[in-house]
């Protein structure tokens, strides 16, 4: 079983979808970026000589690799995410060199990802160019709804992964094709934790607070408000309706992250989206 | 569960290690994951067998070493520890601060046979 996605069966493989094209580019191939291991043993066992100009050498190539009763020390001192990170910086050079303005949205399920994307697009569709990368366990459910809006969308199914990283943004983009100067959504896996690990090669990360949830989840999840330098919260239509305070969230996630941005909006009555579509405005202007 | 892949990450990282070498198995394996990287180590012993099963490390000897959190303030420079990343400075109370352990996620040697 491959143990980074579990995919031992089909329905746990990693997909990505591009929607709107007849499933022509519908990647149900299997997808890993793990090394599977294949041992190649180079043993050279050859002589061969370079004829230069005005000299001559002789290489004697006779290395006989076996180590086997050798004890190697390899004092590696490497970062166990460093490909995930390798990755993430080429993917972040793609986007600065387009000037795509690239954001890694974050959050728990249900706190209106989808419904502030779905509205942010269909108000600002008109003046900048926007291109989404949907990630979920499964379903195309996300895609279909921003497809509806006409904007390039790809879905990208984690199985079993409970996060994106590099590796999928790279491939994903590939299919997207974002034009330049342009806004591209990352849509993370709803969830906390897992996600705050893994640099996707964003620009920013906005982590996304609903206030139907307590105001504590920065105490309780704080890799994800230390990692992020955006907060938006979302629902606030609700408020009046809720015990709910809104300054305790903000000390509580200003504690954990003195330098964050906060937001407030409604995604539904279109509160405080104004001030949200100016800073999306103002990041890809040169 | 984001252990599966550091611990998937691991291995793949010290396959390719052994390849390069021609090693046959690996002996001993040295980690340093920081109490404040992230990963819950119980996940982690969890996820390990399963990852390391019919591979070059199944017989390997893990040593973890887990670093504990210390800061330097920003402001007074005081170095205090910290348990959680957002602890502020228990000199000037500031929240502005440098990481300067505890955040480690690294292989840092490998012994290969």
């Amino acid at each position: 079983m491959c143990t980074t996605c579990g995919c031992s069966s089909d329905e746990n493989e990693i997909r990505f979808t591009k929607i709107g094209e007849k499933q022509l580019h519908s990647h149900s191939g299997h997808y890993h970026t793990h090394d599977h291991n294949h041992d190649h043993h180079h043993d050279h066992h050859f002589d061969h000589d370079h004829d230069h100009d005005d000299h001559e050498h002789h290489h004697d190539h006779f290395h006989n690799h076996s180590h086997s009763h050798e004890i190697s020390v390899v004092q590696l001192e490497k970062d166990i995410l460093y490909k995930n990170q390798l990755t993430a910086e080429r993917n972040r050079g793609f986007f600065e060199a387009l000037n795509i303005f690239s954001v890694n949205l974050v959050s728990s399920p249900g706190s209106g990802k989808t419904s502030l994307l779905e509205r942010t697009i269909s108000d600002l569709k008109d003046k900048i160019a926007f291109s989404v990368i949907e990630g979920d366990q499964q379903t195309t459910n996300d895609a279909d709804r921003i497809h509806k809006l006409n904007v390039p969308v790809v879905q990208i199914n984690t199985g079993k992964g409970c996060h994106l990283d590099s590796e999928m943004i790279s491939r994903a983009v590939k299919e997207l094709k974002p034009v330049q100067d342009s806004v591209l959504m990352i849509e993370n896996v709803g969830n906390l934790v897992c996600p705050a690990m893994f640099d996707l090669g964003e620009l920013k990360r906005i982590v996304i607070i609903s206030v139907t949830e307590g105001e504590d989840k920065p105490l309780k999840y704080p890799d994800m408000f230390s990692g992020s330098q955006i907060c938006i919260i979302n629902k606030i239509d609700l408020l009046p309706y809720l015990k709910f305070d809104l300054e305790k969230l903000k000390e509580y996630a200003k504690k954990v992250n003195p330098h964050l941005t906060f937001f407030e909006v409604s995604a539904t009555s279109g509160e405080g989206l104004s001030a949200w579509y100016d800073y999306l405005t103002q990041s890809i202007k040169k | 569960m984001h252990e599966l892949s550091v611990a998937t990450s691991i291995v793949k990282i010290v396959q390719q290690e052994v390849n390069k070498i021609k090693g046959k198995t690996v002996l001993e394996l040295y980690l340093e994951i920081g109490k404040l990287s992230g990963v819950e180590m119980d996940s982690f012993y969890f996820v390990w067998p399963q990852c390391i099963n019919g591979n070059v490390l199944a017989q390997t000897k893990l040593f973890v070493e887990e670093p504990i959190g210390r800061a330097r303030c920003a402001e007074c420079e005081t170095e205090f520890h910290i348990e959680k990343t957002f602890d502020s400075c228990p000199n000037c109370n500031s929240p502005f601060k440098e990481i300067i352990s505890g955040k480690e996620l690294k292989i840092k040697k490998i012994i290969i046979k």
